[in-house]
């Protein structure tokens, strides 16, 4: 009983002796803290989780986990964490990333991830700013916004993190808020548990360059400003005063005082039109801000499908001979 | 039937006609039946980069060129002793090419005007009198003989002119006495099932033979004797394949899985094609969305325990420039491949080119060393890829294996080696803590400087790597500029130390001369070719091929300083030479010809003429 007593880890095993170098208040914090929570509840050893990351704020996340753990280039971190599970599967391969990273310069790694459903968990810290190189505006930074890279506003229009991964036919897409902690370890949680890509989105408050971006998901009014959807129930939100009800596709935000409970849109997770219409939410201010696990299916993940192919050919054509090989097709003698 | 034999040593012969022609298959089965007939041989096929250029332009023009000798040989040859033309485009691209005096067997009935316009001809060659005096010209009526020959089979009109090739392979296979069989064979495999087309390619074939057999015009029939070669039980190979080849026995020495992270380009497409038919030997294949995917996956599987591996050509390395740094960086071992074609940009992506050396060397960020290796022939790709994965284990490092265009598609006999037999390829994945208690991932082995490997699953062993500079023996993050200083000292010596490795370095010829030929690469044959050549008219110069380009061998000074002149023939503008005149300060010269080709021995024999005077 002593050996199982052992491999019983807590937050402390997998915090690392470098010391965190994020701003004072930066979200990551947050983040962090609840991954080296979560981390031993999985009740997977230390030796088998592997930590990647790009650049960025977030990508020093590996530095501080005490498991293996890869700091890569930027926005490569979905393609080299590839590389890590297909050599081999049995490791638990989790990605941080942030939105410039993720997104921008990473942007055709992450859709590729997704579409190939590779068993990665990929946590995107979402700030809406370019922070470790000082304050440019990303690619999910809203129409309009003065940083040093536009003083006049930005005239890029953002990306719906969400719509894209769904776009890209991920398995599992969710998000959630560094400040909401214990939905941020349910969404980890369930991330690990998802058999396949799992792409989580994380609004992260940089209180340097972006300070205040997700307040009114955050603040004293966040009840009325997010709706938390949990699978095979009502959409309901604002302490259960407000609901969403669906017009055609088209959602809209009722008051419960007016309308019974079977008027309202019950969430389904394994339904990918849905999911669509949900993630079309993000920013509308007509619509709550949709947390919480918005499309879950299971499918055959590129990991596994590798395993089987390669079995299937030992199986079909035995375990090859090199040197059979070498002797293979027309060969003559010299003697 | 009244015709003589001759034995000659060696023959160059040359198939081009339209891309839709089937010249590289053509190519292809004469040079099996060849190497069945046991000649020494050497192939150089040249095809457009275009699919299907519009046919019977001079876009679309493609050719195979193949020497057989009797003696032992490295180079497809200069100039073409028979030319075969299927049509007026291939023979205005190829005529010039042919040795003065040379055969031209043609198919005259592609000769029509439409085609004769379209090659630029103003009026028909065959017909003016042009060529006559200069070649011997065989016209032959080839889509009227193959109509016969396949006269009352099931097959369209179209697919039965698309016989021709097959004619002119039986035409080909008479005048130099190859067998049928073997093409036969390999018909009935390859077209299993749609037995009118066998039929079809078979009766062309023999028709072609038997016209060659039966008219006056063949006077004379050739005979290449078996070429003398070292014992050993031998195949045709290709640059391409050799190196899949050479991957997989270093996979199995080593005991690692490979894994193969690689984007589709040309020439290099085939090393992922091939090893992606080899799963059965547990060979993961990963076609990435990107290069730079490809060389990222690579590292991610290589930091997991694979034998990593990634493949492209120029402009993939160009892609891959910051990973690499990335992998040097981390110290993880990586097999880099480039297929070098023709730059810059897209350049011309069938065609050969040795361009990408100082690429290979400097093209990274930040002072970024790793070993460089260079393939020398087709079947010298095997040991080179073998090489670049032994060195790449034992050193903990990336290293970026050299070969091209002409070495991947062009092949030769090759004497089969025994796998077992092969330099051991040792891993040794760390498994457990120092002494101290502690893990150090950046502490090095005395001899090599090798970081160790130790694996995701391993327990205790968690650590991090990253491209940010690392502190000596711990790995964590470090902006400390000794320890920066001491850092990208040690990764440069690491490299150099791979110089301990290198065998001695062969001197073709005398110690000491007037001359030295010194080449990297593709080159070696017609180098080789050239210093046989010059040698036999008395000449004193000596041939020294490098395989290492980085780090160079340690006897190469000391070598260079005993001769009068050195000659660095090169598909680039000297990019060798620049580097062998920084690091020897001596006032070597160079030999180059940028034109997609490879150089002829010839040219590199008249090089020397002149400048020995």
């Amino acid at each position: 009983m002593s050996e199982i007593k052992e491999t019983q880890l807590t937050k402390k095993d997998f915090v690392s002796d470098q010391a965190v170098r994020w701003c004072p208040g930066c979200g990551d914090y947050a983040i962090l803290a609840q991954a080296q929570k979560q981390m031993p509840t999985f009740g997977r050893k230390k030796e088998d989780i592997v930590f990647v990351s790009g650049i960025g704020c977030s990508s020093r996340f590996p530095y501080y986990m005490n498991t293996y753990g890869f700091h890569s280039i930027h926005g490569r971190a979905p393609a080299l964490a590839t590389g890590v599970k297909i050599a081999n599967p049995d490791l638990s391969v989790w990605v941080v990333t942030g939105d410039g990273d993720g997104l921008s310069i990473g942007g055709n790694h992450f859709m590729h991830a997704l579409r190939r459903n590779m068993d990665l968990n990929i946590l995107m810290f979402n700030n809406r700013i370019y922070g470790l190189t000082k304050g440019q505006y990303s690619p999910t930074s809203e129409v309009g916004k003065v940083t040093k890279a536009t003083p006049y506003g930005s005239i890029d229009i953002p990306l719906n993190p969400p719509s894209l991964a769904l776009g890209a036919q991920a398995t599992f897409v969710a998000r959630t808020i560094d400040r909401w902690q214990k939905h941020l370890a349910e969404m980890m949680e369930k991330s690990y548990n998802h058999d396949g890509g799992s792409f989580v989105e994380i609004y992260q408050n940089c209180n340097i360059f972006n300070d205040g971006a997700f307040e009114e998901y955050t603040g004293s009014e966040k009840f009325d400003n997010v709706i938390d959807l949990k699978h095979g129930e009502p959409m309901l939100f604002a302490k259960d005063t407000k609901g969403i009800k669906l017009d055609g596709s088209t959602a809209m935000v009722v008051e419960m005082e007016k309308h019974s409970i079977d008027d309202i849109l019950i969430h389904d997770e394994t339904n990918l039109d849905l999911a669509h219409i949900i993630a079309n939410w993000t920013s509308n201010p007509d619509l709550p801000e949709p947390i919480g696990v918005i499309y879950c299916i299971d499918k055959p993940t590129y990991n596994q499908d590798m395993v089987d192919q390669i079995n299937f050919a030992k199986e079909k054509k035995g375990e090859g001979s090199v040197q059979d090989l070498l002797n293979a097709g027309d060969t003559w003698t010299v003697s | 039937m009244g015709k003589t034999f001759k034995t000659i040593d060696e023959a160059v012969i040359r198939f081009a006609g339209d891309s839709g022609d089937g010249m590289q298959l053509t190519g292809g089965r004469f040079t099996e039946t060849t190497a069945i007939v046991g000649n020494d041989l050497s192939t150089l096929p040249d095809f457009p980069a275009e699919i299907r250029a519009p046919a019977g332009s001079l876009a679309g023009v493609s050719a195979f060129q193949l020497k057989f000798s009797s003696k032992d040989i490295h180079t497809p040859g200069d100039k073409p002793d028979v030319l075969v033309a299927m049509n007026p485009a291939a023979l205005k691209v190829h005529q010039k090419d042919l040795i003065p005096g040379g055969t031209m067997i043609i198919n005259t009935d592609a000769f029509v005007k439409k085609n004769l316009n379209f090659a630029g001809y103003e009026s028909n060659p065959i017909e003016d009198g042009s060529l006559d005096d200069y070649f011997t010209v065989i016209p032959i009526e080839m889509n009227k003989m193959v109509k016969a020959a396949c006269e009352g089979l099931d097959l369209n009109g179209k697919l039965v002119l698309r016989t021709k090739n097959f004619f002119a392979l039986g035409v080909l296979f008479y005048m130099y006495d190859r067998p049928l069989d073997a093409t036969e064979n390999w018909l009935k495999k390859k077209f299993a099932g749609k037995d009118a087309i066998i039929e079809a390619n078979t009766k062309a074939m023999h028709a072609g033979y038997n016209y060659a057999d039966t008219t006056e015009i063949f006077t004379t029939r050739y005979k290449v004797e078996k070429a003398s070669l070292p014992a050993g039980t031998y195949r045709n190979i290709n640059g391409n394949l050799a190196t899949s080849l050479g991957l997989l026995a270093a996979s199995e020495r080593s005991g690692l899985d490979i894994f193969l992270g690689s984007y589709p380009i040309t020439p290099a497409s085939d090393i992922l094609h091939t090893l992606s038919t080899w799963k059965h030997f547990g060979v993961k294949t990963f076609q990435a969305e990107d290069e730079i995917a490809g060389v990222t996956s690579a590292i991610g599987a290589a930091y997991s325990g694979n034998l990593a591996v990634t493949t492209t050509s120029g402009p993939g390395i160009a892609l891959k420039g910051e990973a690499i740094g990335l992998a040097i960086m981390t110290e993880l071992p990586l097999v880099v491949i480039n297929v070098q074609r023709g730059g810059p940009s897209t350049g011309l992506p069938t065609k050969t080119e040795q361009s990408d050396l100082n690429q290979a060397l400097y093209g990274r960020n930040g002072e970024a060393p790793m070993p460089v290796i260079a393939a020398a022939t087709p079947g010298d790709c095997f040991y080179a890829a073998y090489e670049a994965c032994r060195v790449a284990i034992t050193h903990m490092t990336p290293v970026m294996l050299l070969t091209d265009g002409y070495l991947a598609n062009g092949s030769e006999p090759w004497n089969i080696p025994e796998v077992k037999e092969l330099d051991p390829i040792e891993v040794n994945f760390a498994d457990k803590l120092n002494a101290d208690g502690d893990f150090l991932p950046y502490m090095r082995d005395e001899k090599t400087l090798a970081r160790p490997w130790a694996i995701p699953g391993t327990p205790e062993l968690e650590h991090r790597v990253g491209g940010i500079e690392t502190a000596e023996n711990t790995g964590h993050v470090s902006y400390d500029p000794e320890n920066h200083h001491k850092m990208v000292t040690l990764r440069q010596e690491k490299v150099e130390r791979v110089k301990n490795d290198l065998p001695k370095t062969e001197i073709f010829g005398e110690n000491s001369g007037d001359l030295l030929i010194l080449s990297w690469g593709g080159t070696y044959g017609a180098c080789r070719s050239a210093a046989e050549t010059l040698q036999e008219q008395g000449n004193k110069v000596s041939h020294v091929h490098i395989r290492w380009i980085s780090p160079l061998p340690k006897d190469l000074g000391e070598i260079l300083i005993h001769f009068k002149n050195i000659l660095i023939p090169e598909i680039n503008l000297g990019q060798l030479l620049r580097l062998i005149r920084s690091e020897y300060l001596v006032d070597a010269k160079g030999l180059n010809l940028v034109r997609g080709r490879p150089i002829g021995a010839a040219t590199i024999v008249e090089t020397v003429k002149n400048t020995l005077g």
